[in-house]
């Protein structure tokens, strides 16, 4: 691993091999007595950890999946092939469970084939918080999120256009899906007005007033050439009541036609709808209703994640894939934690983004089958076992907990290796779900990963039982 | 990265402070720390880090690790010895010798020291089990006093070690002119057959210099460095004519101001040199150039000044890693070309090419 290097940030290069010539000073050959070790490979052997299993394909964690999937991979080609005049979005349905409302299909975009569920990261400024772009390839993500507002702001649309979008400006080859900078208008911004005309702030880099629309930001996302766009909508908090919800989520359908209007690459970027109406019932249909008069290649379920009550939180979930098209992507906005995942999986859900498997990194905090480890506490400074002994990311291949522990002292590294392996690890349930799914055993699963996560079943999350049992699971 | 020098230097002020989990280890820094199959040198203190003064006594020498000081005795020095398991590692020494006007009674306690705990060290060595395969080095002091330094490299010279680190040279300390002398002086007095290693000296033009002295180890910190400044390294090495970038040359005059050694004090290490670019500047907003062209590194070969500007504007660790890479590829390259001018009588031309036009 690059890092471990970087770790202690001092090499040593040898100079053994040649006379040091000195004027009128005999040459003197050195060597070095100690050089005990063979290095195993050549001098110029690549020191990055070779997974056990070293595939290219998007599921390299899993062998089995692999094969299967590479199959997959040639239809889906051939398939995209016929299909990318007519539309830069396809779904393909490949299972659905006879059980929950959970489906396992593969998605069609312009740079590549996604298979979900899908577990979507967040790189906000057009990075991964610290990982290359070949280590997010490596660990087999096939699409991950940019941040339109810090984009906009930092470099600016015009610099990545230039650059060949920001596929080019980053680097990143599969796709990319950037959301309209609506949330963090109204997240980050103290003082940020919203209007019909759209949202005006001030920036905070040069204080000048803004005016994020509809148009602009469609325009931007235009400019950074992601492959899905989300549109902008009047984003509210998830446990404001009254007229204002109202306002807000009929505000989103006009802006959602404004967007659609705006988008000046329709046959290369997907925009993308965002159900809105809070947590009422009415206004959610009523969402729904218009919303999926407009013919837009998928809809995201928006309004939610944001500090609501789980039990509403899941009723609005189910309540907006039972209104949602068959054919068309659902992508829940926000979420999440592991439960979160797998029980909105089971609701009908096919994409996710969050930004806690990275942030939670770098805090230390290391996902596992069982919860997650804190791995700062002294309580690992003597344990010497990987993070998760099953998993196969570079950092558990490589590194101990112990030794993360006491790298977490001296040096960001620390946080890279646990990144890397909370990617890794909702890459890989994400994998384990769509598997779970395909073999038609997804009830099965659910059981399992509750058991692993929770000590007993008085401990289960009430919400999570309920929404279960709403489609079918009744946990154990 | 690959073509990676053999060896990897880890320093007791990073490690002491986990001796009781090496201890329960037993096997090793280098598989605790995961690390590729590389030969490991110990070091007691980072050379990037300098390290306050007033606390060594005739007994002990201090490290800071992430908690506060550490003192360290002979006996906790090579109980965490036998802990890391290193190839090699460098005797316990006093090097606290770097101070402008160090005094001449300072001076010669620290040579005094450097051998007792020398001579210590290596009883406590030969007795060891854990430490049969390792070698120890001697470390010659004498801050810039040549009878000092003589001294002390005739007595470090009489001692079994299998090599030699230089001490009390740091950059910033003395000038090169000064440097030059004393390792010239020293490295008289020590045996042909035995590899030199000079402690805290990095920079291009001065490992240019010392390694005509009679150097032959270094270690690398200064690309991390330039890495932890936001800046990238660009001189160019390269002799044969097809090889050589005009451009950088244009760059690097303009970059920043030329310096004579010796200006830097040991504070200023932070301060930018000529051989780098700083890539936080305007002007590399929309250089879509890799950082350096003909550069075989991953962040050249797969990224652009423009993104580096871009990461580095907005704060992103993934510019630290990316400049890192860079940097310590570029550093050793430099390294390959040196070896390469030393076999073939180069490094006339070598020299010219990197100091430019700077007086020698």
């Amino acid at each position: 691993m690059l890092f471990t290097l970087i770790l202690f940030r001092v090499l040593l290069s040898a100079l053994t091999k040649y006379p040091v010539s000195r004027k009128g000073r005999k040459t003197r050959k050195t060597k070095l007595p100690l050089h005990k070790h063979t290095p195993s490979g050549k001098r110029g052997d690549d020191i990055r950890p070779k997974p056990p299993l070293h595939v290219t394909c998007s599921t390299w964690l899993l062998p089995e999946s692999c094969e299967a999937d590479v199959n997959t991979s040639e239809n889906i080609m051939s398939l995209k092939k016929a299909l990318s005049a007519a539309s830069p979005l396809t779904l393909r349905i490949v299972a659905e469970c006879p059980v929950t409302k959970a489906r396992a299909c593969d998605l069609i975009l312009p740079h590549s084939a996604v298979s979900t569920p899908v577990f979507m990261p967040v790189g906000t400024q057009g990075t991964m918080k610290g990982i290359t772009v070949d280590q997010l390839e490596g660990l087999g993500c096939q699409i991950c999120l940019g941040n339109t507002y810090h984009l906009g702001m930092r470099p600016g649309p015009d610099l990545i256009e230039k650059a060949n979008g920001l596929h080019g400006f980053m680097n990143w080859k599969r796709n990319l899906l950037t959301d309209s900078g609506g949330f963090q208008m109204v997240s980050l911004v103290k003082l940020s007005e919203v209007t019909e005309e759209g949202v005006k702030f001030k920036s905070p880099y040069d204080g000048k007033e803004i005016l994020l629309s509809p148009e602009k930001s469609i325009d931007i996302q235009n400019s950074l050439g992601s492959d899905i766009m989300m549109q902008l909508d009047d984003v509210i908090s998830s446990t404001l009541k009254g007229p204002r919800v109202e306002e807000a989520m009929h505000r989103s359908i006009r802006w959602l036609d404004r967007c659609i209007a705006a988008n000046k690459n329709p046959d290369k970027q997907n925009l993308f709808a965002i159900i809105q109406g809070g947590l009422n019932v009415e206004l959610r249909k009523a969402c729904l209703d218009e919303m999926t008069q407009r013919d837009v290649p998928g809809f995201a379920i928006g309004g939610l994640s944001g500090g609501e009550e789980k039990n509403d939180f899941w009723r609005m979930v189910t309540l907006s894939t039972d209104h949602l098209p068959r054919e068309k992507p659902r992508y829940l906005m926000g979420v999440g934690y592991p439960v979160d995942l797998v029980v909105c999986v089971a609701l009908g859900c096919d994409m996710f983004d969050c930004v806690f498997p990275t942030r939670t990194a770098r805090f230390g905090s290391a996902l596992v089958p069982w919860g997650s480890l804190q791995i700062k506490h002294n309580q690992y400074a003597k344990d010497f076992q990987p993070i998760d002994p099953d998993c196969q990311c570079p950092t558990c291949f490589r590194h101990s907990r112990a030794y993360l522990h006491a790298l977490f002292k001296s040096d960001t590294a620390a946080t890279h290796h646990v990144t890397i392996h909370n990617i890794a690890y909702q890459l890989t349930l994400m994998l384990s779900v769509r598997r779970s799914i395909v073999e038609g055993r997804f009830p099965e699963f659910i059981q399992t990963f509750m058991k692993r996560m929770f000590p007993s079943r008085d401990q289960y999350p009430g919400w999570a039982v309920d929404a279960l049992a709403s489609v079918n699971v009744t946990l154990e | 990265m690959s073509n990676l020098p053999s060896v990897s230097q880890v320093t007791l002020s990073h490690i002491a402070e986990h001796q009781e989990a090496l201890e329960e280890f037993k096997d090793g820094f280098r598989k605790f720390a995961g690390l590729h199959d590389t030969v490991l040198y110990c070091s007691l203190h980072d050379p990037a880090t300098p390290c306050p003064t007033g606390h060594t006594t005739s007994k002990t020498v201090s490290v800071w690790g992430s908690g506060g000081r550490i003192e360290l005795t002979v006996a906790k020095f090579m109980a965490l010895q036998k802990t890391v398991q290193p190839d090699w590692y460098q005797s316990m020494a006093d090097g606290e010798t770097w101070p402008k006007n160090t005094s001449r009674k300072r001076v010669r306690k620290s040579v005094d020291r450097s051998l007792a705990h020398l001579d210590e060290c290596l009883l406590v060595h030969h007795k060891s089990q854990e430490l049969e395969s390792v070698e120890v080095f001697g470390v010659v002091e004498g801050g810039d006093i040549l009878e000092e330094r003589l001294r002390s490299a005739r007595e470090t010279a009489k001692r079994p070690v299998a090599g030699f680190c230089l001490d009390g040279l740091q950059t910033g300390c003395m000038d090169q002119a000064l440097r030059t002398q004393l390792i010239t002086a020293v490295t008289t007095e020590l045996p042909e057959d035995k590899p030199r290693l000079l402690q805290g000296v990095g920079r291009p033009d001065e490992v240019l210099a010392c390694v005509e002295a009679g150097v032959d180890l270094f270690e690398s910190f200064f690309p991390f460095q330039v890495t932890e400044r936001g800046c990238a390294l660009s001189f160019s090495f390269h002799i044969s004519p097809e090889l050589a970038v005009p451009a950088l040359d244009e760059e690097r005059d303009t970059a920043g101001e030329a310096l004579q050694n010796g200006d830097l004090s040991l504070d200023d290490q932070t301060q930018m040199t000529s051989f780098e670019i700083n890539l936080k500047d305007e002007r590399y907003r929309d250089d879509f150039r890799p950082v350096v062209e003909g550069c075989g590194c991953y962040c050249c070969k797969n990224h652009q000044r423009a993104y580096l500007h871009h990461l580095l504007v907005t704060n992103e660790m993934l510019a630290g890693v990316l400049l890192m890479i860079h940097n310590t590829t570029h550093y050793h390259a430099f390294f390959g070309a040196l070896r390469e001018a030393l076999a073939n009588d180069e490094m006339d031309l070598l020299k010219r090419r990197v100091l430019g036009e700077r007086k020698d």
